[in-house]
């Protein structure tokens, strides 16, 4: 299980570093998505891995869910959500103020 | 009894600036002075907050009541009223610049300006590491629009630029978080100090590994080398008051910087202690280098002023670096210093730049300016400020910093790296002016097209916030004993986080940090 998982996590983390290096803003984008929702999975975690933990304390049980990491993620998700919305319309007006989608204002190279 | 004046700084701003929305289809007026009310109010309670703190103890603010730790707490300690007090005074002189002109670009203007000061000043007071990463992105949500003010494609680039750097450092610093929580199960600050101490070996990797993740963080947002390529673009391109309250932003991360690494990586941290001793001078110098590397090669004096900034924040950190206690206040007494002035250039390089409508502000022979003389004085004052010549409060700033890290084994690098950049800055400064105000093309050129742009002449409403940014100074030097005095008693608060631990979580919370260094 905690293979399967820091597996997934790395793996996000790589795709999402790779898309991020990309010239085109489309792919940055995804990449910065991807990145968000590895760290989101890594806020997640923090908590450690269990299963079928009571996420109330009672005096009949010793060990419970950890409630704080799922307050962190959530407010990790609004505001990564916020910072997306706002960098994907940054890309459309930079689609318009520069006439191209890469990320340095180059202009495509005309067709030889 | 709480002192419901620390909160003051956070709930004000957000509250105008909820107003300022409601009130975006009104004129413009109404939203000038709602802004400025706003900001005049801030400055007032931080003056307040600065003197009570300046012979007080560390004041704590806990937001619900939730016992701490388990709740937010909001700290002012001498170093974040100071910061608070910096911040207030120059967004007051921005935004009055702005009133000029500026904020009619865009409807947002003076909502966004609020959702600014809400942002910085809540990174300065909190004591909650999460919480810090909140107020961050508050913070940088706010400058991606002021970045973008008034559009163009040069600053849509920049901007892009400057959000997508900080949207992953924003991931990094959400892990580095993470890795702490994780492992220390705690997110406030002095909780994270206490337990950093009592933390065992076996975990000492990941704790250092977290510690660093967040160094790469805060020095993204003070802009070290190699991570300060965005702030050239981001800050040459933007509007002037806007570069000019950015000013502070940088300082954010060097606040920053200061606070957890001398909290929780402090000397007592066990496992993680002196995590930043190896690093920060040498990465302060090399941005230090790299920032007057800068200042001699450019060409335009917006550009110049941008460099100067990062040139600011590597000799900050680079006297930080030696985690003393003289040099840190030293570095106090530099900060409002330098934060003043390269706002202050900023806003002299805008009032020349749109008396020149050719070439603005970069440095080619031009028509002269509408008021030379005027403008020229200015120019001279603020380049005799930054460049550290006698009669301000560059020279003494400087002075003592030299003189407090004589001691450290990284002096003769800090003092001429330090000396070095001034020259630099001075040579690169004298020569833009002389560009500017003699190297003239004659008023009447045929031919070139260049008689006829009207310029605007500037009236004392122009050009008071300038003035009132540059009249600091010598005001810096005045004061200078008291202000001395005051660095040295806040630098005491910062570098022995005994205090903050005891003012945060009781008096009897810091000795398992004591125990842990062998000490009392």
């Amino acid at each position: 299980m905690e293979w399967l998982v820091s597996t997934c996590f790395g793996v996000m983390i790589a795709c999402g570093v790779y898309l991020v290096l990309r010239a085109r803003t489309f792919p940055v984008i995804l990449g910065l998505t991807l990145m968000g929702y590895a760290v989101n999975l890594f806020l997640f975690l923090t908590g450690r891995l269990h299963t079928n933990l009571p996420d109330i304390i009672s005096s009949s049980q010793t060990r419970y869910a950890d409630p704080l990491p799922q307050a962190l993620v959530l407010t990790a998700i609004v505001i990564g959500f916020a910072m997306i919305a706002f960098v994907v319309v940054l890309s459309l007006r930079a689609l318009g103020e520069l006439d191209t989608d890469h990320v340095d204002g180059h202009k495509e190279k005309p067709p030889s | 009894m709480i002192n419901h004046l620390i909160v003051g700084p956070l709930l004000l701003p957000l509250l105008m600036g909820t107003i300022i929305i409601l009130n975006t289809n009104q004129p413009i007026a109404r939203r000038r002075i709602l802004g400025l009310s706003s900001c005049l109010a801030i400055l007032v309670i931080t003056i307040i907050l600065l003197f009570q703190s300046a012979d007080g103890p560390i004041q704590t603010y806990v937001l619900g009541d939730w016992p701490t730790p388990f709740g937010i707490v909001m700290v002012l300690d001498r170093l974040s009223a100071m910061m608070l007090c910096i911040t207030a005074l120059l967004s007051l002189l921005c935004l009055a610049y702005a009133a000029r002109g500026t904020d009619r670009q865009g409807k947002n203007f003076h909502a966004l300006f609020q959702f600014q000061l809400l942002g910085i000043n809540g990174a300065f007071l909190t004591g909650d590491i999460f919480n810090l990463f909140v107020f961050f992105e508050i913070m940088l949500l706010s400058s991606y629009g002021l970045v973008l003010h008034g559009g163009g494609g040069l600053r849509t680039r920049a901007g892009m630029h400057y959000v997508m750097l900080n949207l992953v450092g924003s991931s990094i610093f959400l892990v580095g978080v993470g890795i702490l929580y994780a492992l220390l199960g705690t997110l406030n600050m002095a909780d994270l100090a206490v337990r950093m101490s009592q933390a065992p070996a076996e975990n000492a990797a990941l704790l250092q590994a977290a510690g660093l993740i967040l160094f790469a963080v805060f020095a993204l947002k003070a802009a070290l080398l190699p991570l300060c390529f965005w702030l050239p673009d981001a800050y040459g391109f933007t509007s002037a008051p806007v570069a000019a309250l950015f000013a502070v932003m940088t300082k954010v991360g060097v606040y920053v910087i200061l606070r957890v690494y001398c909290l929780i990586f402090s000397e007592y941290a066990g496992v993680g202690a002196g995590l930043l001793t190896a690093w920060l001078l040498p990465a302060a110098l090399i941005t230090l280098a790299a920032g007057a590397a800068g200042v001699a090669g450019s060409r335009d004096l917006r550009r110049i002023t941008a460099y100067l900034v990062i040139m600011s924040v590597g000799t900050l950190l680079a006297v930080i670096g030696t985690f003393q206690r003289e040099a840190v206040a030293a570095a106090i007494v530099y900060l409002p210093h330098t934060t003043f002035m390269t706002a202050a250039m900023f806003l002299v390089a805008d009032l020349i730049g749109r008396q020149r409508p050719h070439t603005v502000t970069g440095l080619v022979p031009d028509r002269p300016v509408g008021q030379p003389t005027l403008l020229g004085l200015l120019f001279l004052t603020a380049a005799v400020a930054i460049g550290g010549l006698p009669p301000l409060s560059g020279f003494f700033a400087k002075v003592m910093m030299l003189m407090t890290v004589t001691d450290s084994a990284g002096a003769p690098w800090i003092w001429g790296l330090v000396l070095g950049g001034g020259l630099l800055t001075l040579i690169a400064l004298g020569r833009a002016g002389s560009v500017i105000f003699w190297k003239l093309l004659p008023a009447d050129d045929p031919g070139t097209g260049r008689e006829t742009a009207p310029v605007p002449v500037y009236t004392p409403a122009d050009l008071f916030p300038a003035v009132l940014l540059l009249g600091i100074s010598p005001l810096l030097v005045i004061f200078g004993g008291v202000i001395t005095e005051f660095a040295f008693a806040a630098a005491d608060h910062v570098i022995n986080p005994v205090h903050y631990i005891e003012a945060v979580l009781g008096p009897d919370r810091s000795f398992p940090l004591l125990l842990s260094s062998g000490g009392e």
